[in-house]
């Protein structure tokens, strides 16, 4: 059996551009969160969101600031208008992920054997606003001959692979919020069958436009009650959470067949040792309030990677910060049993805000870093538990702790179920 | 017609990100100035915005340099 490890790891989030520097803040228990830069949103019940911080203000980043996305260093300006952001992002997320691998593929082969799985909850939300309007307002002739292209989910993975010369699997992931995490196990099953050797593959949204943010209210999905202190809006698991907290970026892995990466001598972060999926068949937006959706998502997961849930020692929760992180609370305390009083457990979209399609893949980067740096990151804002856990919510502060397996779960509306264990490469 | 000119340079340079001095009346789009034909298209919208004209389909198919495109809105202004 082909096995599948970590080679590079790309992350472009709100609490800065870098993988190293993301890490660095989330460890140190950052909020990527602030009131919406972009656009006014008076009146609106939601007016928060974790922005990625530009260079040039947007986000409330700012020229002087480490690690503030600068999207010319990325792509010239003339390139930019035939994407949205989420190709953008997902771009600059693939790049350091490339980098980070050392994998360059120069001969045909090695370019046909690498392949790009980046996927999308949304896609091109923008675009297709500011193109319907335009279509409205002024006619069929004014629609941009960019805006097919630039609003598609699967351009960014062909824009990654048109970059970078990748000529095996391209492909891309639409399942709601748990894209990411789709996207990485589905790759990782691309290489397992021998599809490719290389996937570049992970996650990227940018849904934090008008249409997006007023699409998510009315599904009263979001945090409202936080407009003035946006810091505290993301609090999972804390008893005065209302909502989920918008963010925005992208998380790309390079996945590569374990004999493939030591040939070349590639450092390796992780294996992917396992991938469940599942469906709850329940309601559109809510899950199942028994849990057995992600239940069996866990479960699966865990059987691919041949490991005992007594093996786990951390889960990268989905946790929200809605009316369901109780409801994944319990599934992941059935699947854990007497062993609960083990694990660590947290969420980080506490500091990140909820990346949608890219949540799954920043967050399954944090538990490999985790796993790397021997630290579990914290859920911020967890001052009042609703819930009482033998499992350690890791409460606003990380936790130095050996980790050897951890497990990534996401969930997406419609009821779609995916989680990701990874253990130590030996 | 100098004018005219100097306007399309203008477009040009700006949705091509084209190097000015390249963008001389015998440019063409694709073959010196780096578009592709999805460029080609956003060109010609801007030319009909600019200088508020309808270019049919079958009329920017042959706009295909800085010239063409001079000398065809030129015809259509009575420039």
């Amino acid at each position: 059996m082909r096995r599948v490890v970590i080679t590079g790891i790309g992350l472009l989030t709100p609490l800065g551009w870098g993988r190293e520097l993301t890490w660095k803040r989330l460890l140190a228990g950052t909020s990527g969160a602030g009131r919406i830069s972009t656009f006014d949103t008076t009146d609106w019940a939601c007016q928060i969101a974790c922005e990625i911080p530009f260079k040039d203000g947007r986000g409330h980043g700012s020229a002087e600031m480490e690690g503030a996305f600068d999207p010319d260093a990325v792509m010239s300006a003339k390139d930019r208008r035939r994407v949205d952001d989420f190709i953008l992002y997902g771009i600059a997320a693939a790049d350091e992920a490339l980098e980070d691998s050392g994998w360059r593929p120069e001969t045909e082969e090695d370019r046909c054997r690498t392949g790009v799985m980046i996927g999308s909850g949304i896609g091109g939300l923008k675009p297709i606003a500011d193109t319907a309007i335009e279509l409205k307002e002024r006619g069929v002739r004014k629609v941009s001959p960019f805006f097919i292209p630039s609003a598609l989910i699967n351009l960014a993975s062909g824009m990654v692979s048109i970059r970078h010369g990748l000529k095996g699997p391209n492909h891309a992931v639409v399942t709601a919020c748990a894209t990411g995490a789709h996207a990485i196990g589905d790759a990782a099953r691309l290489i397992k069958y021998g599809d490719a050797d290389v996937m570049v593959a992970g996650g990227a949204e940018s849904a934090i436009v008008p249409i997006g943010i007023a699409g998510f209210i009315a599904c009263r999905a979001l945090c409202t009650a936080y407009n003035d202190a946006p810091e505290r809006g993301s609090r999972p698991y804390d008893r005065n959470r209302d909502g989920f907290v918008m963010g925005e970026g992208a998380g790309v892995f390079v996945l590569e067949e374990y004999e493939h990466a030591k040939a070349r001598g590639a450092k390796i972060y992780a294996e992917v040792a396992g991938y469940g999926l599942s469906g709850d068949a329940y309601h559109i937006t809510a899950p199942a309030e028994d849990g057995d959706g992600g239940y069996r998502a866990m479960t699966a997961a865990l059987k691919d990677a041949g490991l005992k849930p007594s093996a786990i020692n951390y889960v990268n929760a989905h946790g929200t910060s809605t009316m369901a992180d109780g409801i994944e609370l319990g599934a992941v305390e059935r699947l854990l049993g007497d062993h609960a009083g083990k694990v660590a457990m947290s969420s980080t979209k506490s500091m990140t805000g909820h990346l949608l399609g890219a949540a799954g893949a920043i967050e399954a980067a944090f538990s490999v870093l985790a796993m790397r740096d021997g630290v579990v990151p914290p859920t911020i804002n967890l001052d009042d538990p609703e819930f009482e856990s033998p499992i350690d919510l890791v409460p606003n502060k990380a936790k130095a702790m050996t980790v050897d397996v951890a497990m990534s779960n996401s969930f997406g509306f419609g009821g779609t179920n995916a989680s990701v264990v990874f253990k130590r490469a030996e | 017609m100098s004018d005219i000119l100097e306007r399309v340079r203008k477009i040009v340079i700006d949705h091509l990100d084209a190097d000015p001095d390249k963008v001389t009346e015998k440019a063409s789009f694709i073959d010196d100035l780096g578009a592709d034909s999805l460029d080609n298209v956003e060109l010609v919208m801007a030319f009909e915005e600019e200088f508020d004209i309808e270019i049919p389909d079958d009329a920017a198919e042959h706009i295909q340099t800085v010239g063409d495109a001079v000398k065809f809105i030129s015809e259509k202004t009575g420039g």
